[in-house]
């Protein structure tokens, strides 16, 4: 790891209340958080912890109630159409579900001519933008050509999320936020997905926010990570410091909810 | 897109329900390529003629006859001219002077004529017989009388030189004329209405207007309804609270309401099907603006939609390729229910006399309110108002099953 | 020699498309379960995990159809009977089943207690009210879940409990054994832990006899059953305890199943993990001899030949390979030390 390391994305007081009165839900509450070039945080928490709320309001989907987000070291500013574009150049996500990721009126092709056309392609002769459609898919490990014409919807789940890889590849953005992204698809999938989002990282040098409820997951692919419970951060730090050595009591029990192999998978703290 | 169709047509309801629309459309479309008659030119002298096929007596003097020898051509003449009423008070006539009841067969015309000719006394008197009851036996008596005559009948004309009249022609009880040499003779299948109008050429054109109003109405009230869900469903915000103000204006007040009002002010003169179809069609959007924006506000916060937005995709992009598809199957089925409810609000504010203008083109509504005005119901003149309802009720029976069959289509919940 | 409960001979059975296509989803599996222990099957999705699940019932109506086969329950055949007579004296009695996905099926509108009513109801029209509540509700609180569930709507439950209480109502009946497909994995881990916890109390509270838990997580297999099957392509690939699959599995998906687990200890962060490259094959028109062997790293020119049948190995394990058992290890164990170096 670089010595010095620039802050990427950092927010302050970062707040997101839904509802009023009886039915008040503060999603996300407070949170300080600095996210470094490069880096590969991850945010664990159990389901209803605020993560995908925070991740919304990063990308930029959701409004803060309260609090301030910066980008590069200056505070966001996304209030037209056109620099919230700008922004989305530089940000970018991959959801939970690909089964709802997708758009079921339109073909893989255009998905990916969306994102050759957003980074000023528009106007590339056809052969170069297939060229970089191909490339895009055999990163993931996709034949292109198998591909053309096809829906996403007749994908299986993890070859719909490695097209979302594909996507973010062509997008080059400076950060990916992935919301849960191999939740909903089976285990033998799911190690081929996080490997290519880390080549994803080494190639174009950004920075994943990874989001997860498997705090096993985080540990496998992170250099830091943020434990969020009930809207707050209760404790971050690097993967090993805070996995193999935590110290709240929260992190505690979302590590031994984590099925067990090597170890006893003790059953009886629930 | 193609397969999605394939799906449709492969649903029993949806095709049963095309199946009858197209066979109504193109009756309306095709009958008067045959029928060319005006549809509103009235030729019957004279109310509610019973359904039938009408021959120029005129013409069938001048017709070639010819002869033929039926057998029972006698008794169905008399049959025709003996009402069921005659029969019994001559059966009970025939009884009370002492035939047997089980001898008297009143449906057999042949034996009771003869037995009547037999016994009939008008100056036996029976116990217990009116004055009043005695001439009616006198007057059957007499008409049976000429019943049986087997005479021919002499066709006299003028002679306009002298003024005397002339015999011009012998018609014989075994006389016929072919009807299709008969110059004139016009098919009324569905008689004559309140107007003397042919109902039957009449209900064609007015189905036709009526399916106009509908699809006109419908069109009108789906655009605006589609609009303002979408603008309020996905924009959201005030844009939703000035959408949703004039929506629930227009749900507090009930639509038919609203419909009479409007009619009742534009004024019997200007209203034609053309200005009555813009008012259902202004007045009934509602619930497809409700039901839109139900749609999109839960499509608005998916994930496609989400990802769209990162991709850079502007408001108007989003809206007619992320949400727009996704709803389309459910705003063709509005589409289908606002026809044929538009085609029902016109039918009301007819029968309310609100309708479109009586003198231009009739519509299934002004058929209906014209039917009930000529009491048509009362005097059982069915002609003049059944066929109509039934056309209603078809339309919108076949409009209904496309709806349900399409439910069953795009309604994952619904299918099989 | 320990009860058989659950024993199943070559069963086949296929689905049947609406182009009239056979997808033979479930190919000559045999399996046995004994009372008292747990059968895990694994397997990614598409390999028929959950038509398997359905089949075991012997409750077949279109789509899917029986083909061959015989399924044992607790001595009594039932290959062969008829759906209605299975549904009403072997379903929810003798073999209890979770579908996929059963929570997000609970009806919304119906309070918990009213659904466990339907289900007993369904079996002993007699029973009144009161007596369902007691059962219910003495259920709910030996498997540590409050009896004030039984009051609420669905809707009220998170997914975790929503889950829990479908377990719970799955074996109200105590039926003999118990087939959960997929119960844990749309919850989080949390959640998962919880119905693990459950599904584990259930045969040591004597709720069943016998448990068939389907998953594709090997992890959780290997903490809940005695045994694992893994399943690919509709056909058995391997089968032995659970601490042989995971430790030493033979057949080489098995192996790559294994090289993508990831777990939350000491030294796993970061290990490399063997993703298995490529897609299942078509079952509509599965491949003449090994299946796995498009995506195989030791595929032999004779393995594309013919079917494989399933061989023993020692220790009572099954495998389907046409290469020897000490082959596939010490292939294993060079790229082990090839990667190590
Ligand atoms: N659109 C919304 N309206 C109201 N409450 C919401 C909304 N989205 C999320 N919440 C609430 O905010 C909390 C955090 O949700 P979420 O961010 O989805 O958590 P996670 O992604 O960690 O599972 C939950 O209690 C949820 O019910
Ligand atoms: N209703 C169905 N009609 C036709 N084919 C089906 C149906 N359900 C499942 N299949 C096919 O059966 C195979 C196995 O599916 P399934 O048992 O659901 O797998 P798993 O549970 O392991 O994910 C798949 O290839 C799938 O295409
Ligand atoms: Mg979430
Ligand atoms: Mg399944």
């Amino acid at each position: 790891m670089p010595a010095e390391r620039k802050v990427c994305l950092s927010g302050s007081g970062l707040t997101k209340v839904f509802g009023f009165g009886r039915r008040k839900t503060v999603a996300v509450d407070h949170v300080d958080f600095s996210f470094y070039e490069g880096e590969l945080v991850s945010i664990v928490g159990e389901s209803g912890s605020g993560k995908t709320t925070f991740a919304k309001m990063l990308l930029g989907l959701l409004k803060p109630t309260e609090g301030e987000i910066y980008f590069q070291g200056k505070k966001r500013d996304i209030s037209t159409q056109k620099k919230r574009k700008e922004y989305w150049k530089n940000i970018q996500a991959i959801f939970q579900d690909p089964y709802s990721s997708y758009n079921i009126f339109r073909k893989i092709d255009t998905v990916l001519l969306d994102c050759i056309h957003m980074r000023g392609g528009r106007g590339l002769p056809r052969a170069k933008k297939l060229e970089m459609m191909e490339e895009a898919c055999s990163f993931v490990n996709l034949k292109f050509e198998e591909l053309t014409n096809k829906y996403p919807f007749e994908l299986s789940g993890g070859q719909m999320q490695r097209l979302m890889i594909a996507r973010v590849f062509l997008l080059k953005p400076k950060i990916l936020l992935a919301d849960e992204p191999t939740s909903m698809i089976d285990a033998c999938s799911r190690a081929t997905i996080l490997d290519e989002l880390m080549q994803l990282r080494d190639e174009i040098g950004m920075t994943i926010i990874f989001i997860t409820h498997d705090i096993g997951l985080a540990y496998y692919v992170s250099d830091t990570v943020y434990i969020m419970e009930r809207g707050r951060f209760v404790e971050h730090g690097s993967a090993d410091e805070v996995i193999l050595r935590p110290k709240g009591a929260y992190t505690r029990r979302l590590i031994s909810d984590v099925p067990k192999i090597y170890e006893e998978w003790d059953l009886s703290t629930v | 897109m193609r397969h999605t169709i394939q799906q449709v047509f492969r649903s029993g309801k949806f095709v049963v329900g095309f199946f009858i629309l197209v066979a109504m459309l193109l009756i309306v479309i095709v009958y008067p390529l045959i029928v060319t008659y005006p549809p509103l030119q009235i030729i019957s002298q004279g109310t509610f003629f019973p359904p039938g096929i009408y021959v120029n007596v005129y013409d069938s003097i001048g017709s070639t006859r010819y002869t033929l020898n039926l057998e029972n051509a006698a008794a169905n003449r008399i049959a025709s001219k003996l009402s069921n009423n005659d029969r019994h008070a001559m059966k009970d006539w025939l009884v009370a002077a002492g035939i047997p009841e089980n001898e008297i067969d009143i449906n057999d015309t042949e034996q009771l004529l003869g037995l009547w000719k037999g016994n009939y006394d008008p100056r036996v008197n029976i116990a217990g017989m009116t004055n009043a009851q005695r001439n009616y036996y006198i007057r059957l008596n007499n008409s049976l009388q000429g019943l049986l005559s087997t005479e021919a009948v002499i066709i006299a004309a003028r002679n306009a030189d002298i003024g005397a009249l002339q015999e011009a022609g012998v018609i014989n009880p075994s006389d016929y004329v072919n009807v299709n040499q008969v110059p004139n003779v016009r098919v009324l299948p569905l008689g004559t209405n309140s107007f003397g109008r042919d109902v039957l050429t009449e209900l064609v054109k007015a189905t036709a207007v009526s399916l106009q109003i509908g699809f006109v109405a419908g069109t009108i009230a789906t655009l605006i309804g589609l609009t303002l869900g979408l603008l309020a469903g996905y924009i959201g915000g005030l844009v939703d609270d000035i959408i949703m103000f004039f929506t629930n204006l227009f749900t507090v007040i009930p639509t038919i309401v609203l419909l009479i009002l409007i009619s009742f002010s534009i004024g019997q003169e200007k209203r034609g099907a053309f200005t009555i179809a813009v008012v259902i069609g202004f007045t009934s959007w509602v619930w497809t603006a409700r039901a839109v924006r139900a749609q999109v506000i839960s499509l608005r916060n998916r994930d496609h939609v989400n990802l769209s937005k990162l991709s850079g995709h502007s408001v108007a992009h989003i809206i007619l390729t992320d949400i727009l598809p996704y709803i389309a199957s459910y705003v063709v089925m509005a589409l289908i229910l606002q026809i044929s409810t538009a085609i029902l609000a016109e039918a009301g504010l007819s029968i309310l006399g609100l309708g479109p203008k009586t003198t231009e083109v009739p519509t299934l509504g002004l058929m209906l309110n014209w039917a009930l005005i000529y009491q048509a119901p009362i005097l059982g003149k069915w002609w003049a108002y059944l066929p109509v309802i039934l056309t209603i009720v078809l339309v919108t029976f076949s409009m209904n099953l496309m709806n349900t069959g399409l439910d069953q289509v795009f309604n994952p919940t619904l299918r099989e | 020699m320990s009860n058989v409960i659950l024993e199943v001979r070559e069963l086949t059975t296929k689905w049947v498309t609406r182009f009239k296509e056979d997808i033979y989803a479930v190919d000559h599996v045999s399996l046995k379960v004994e009372e008292g222990k747990s059968l895990g099957i694994a397997g990614e999705s598409g390999c028929g995990k959950s038509t398997l699940a359905l089949s075991l019932m012997g409750y077949y109506f279109p789509p899917l159809h029986y083909v061959s086969g015989e399924i044992i329950i607790d001595g009594q055949n039932i290959t062969g009977m008829k759906p209605d007579d299975i549904r009403k004296s072997i379903l929810g009695t003798e073999i209890s089943y979770i579908p996929q996905s059963a929570m997000n099926a609970l009806n919304p509108t119906q309070k918990v207690i009213s659904f466990i009513e339907d289900v007993v109801q369904a079996h002993d029209p007699y029973k009144t009210k009161q007596e369902i509540y007691e059962l219910a509700r003495s259920c709910f609180e030996t498997l540590g879940l409050p009896a004030s569930v039984l009051q609420q709507y669905p809707v009220e439950l998170s997914g975790g409990m929503k889950q829990r209480t479908v377990i719970a109502t799955s074996v109200i009946l105590f039926p003999k054994i118990l087939i959960a497909d997929e119960p844990s994995s749309a919850l989080d881990v949390t959640s998962q832990k919880m119905v693990i916890k459950m599904l584990k109390n259930l045969m040591e509270n004597g709720f069943i006899k016998s448990l068939i838990f389907i998953t594709h997580e090997l992890p959780l297999l290997y903490n809940v059953t005695d045994d694992i099957m893994v399943m690919y392509a509709g056909q058995i690939v391997e089968g032995g305890s659970a601490k042989q699959v995971v430790f030493d599995p033979l057949h080489p998906y098995a192996k790559g199943l294994m090289g993508s687990i990831i777990v939350p200890e000491q030294g796993q962060r970061n290990v490399k993990l063997t993703a298995i490259p490529g897609v299942p094959p078509n079952l509509k028109k599965p491949p003449a001899g090994c299946r796995f062997a498009e995506r195989c790293k030791y595929v032999r020119p004779d393995c594309k030949v013919a079917p494989v049948p399933l061989y023993s190995a020692n220790g009572g394990r099954a495998y389907r390979c046409i290469l020897s058992e000490e082959t596939l290890r010490a292939a294993y164990l060079r790229e082990a030390q090839r990667d190590a170096s």
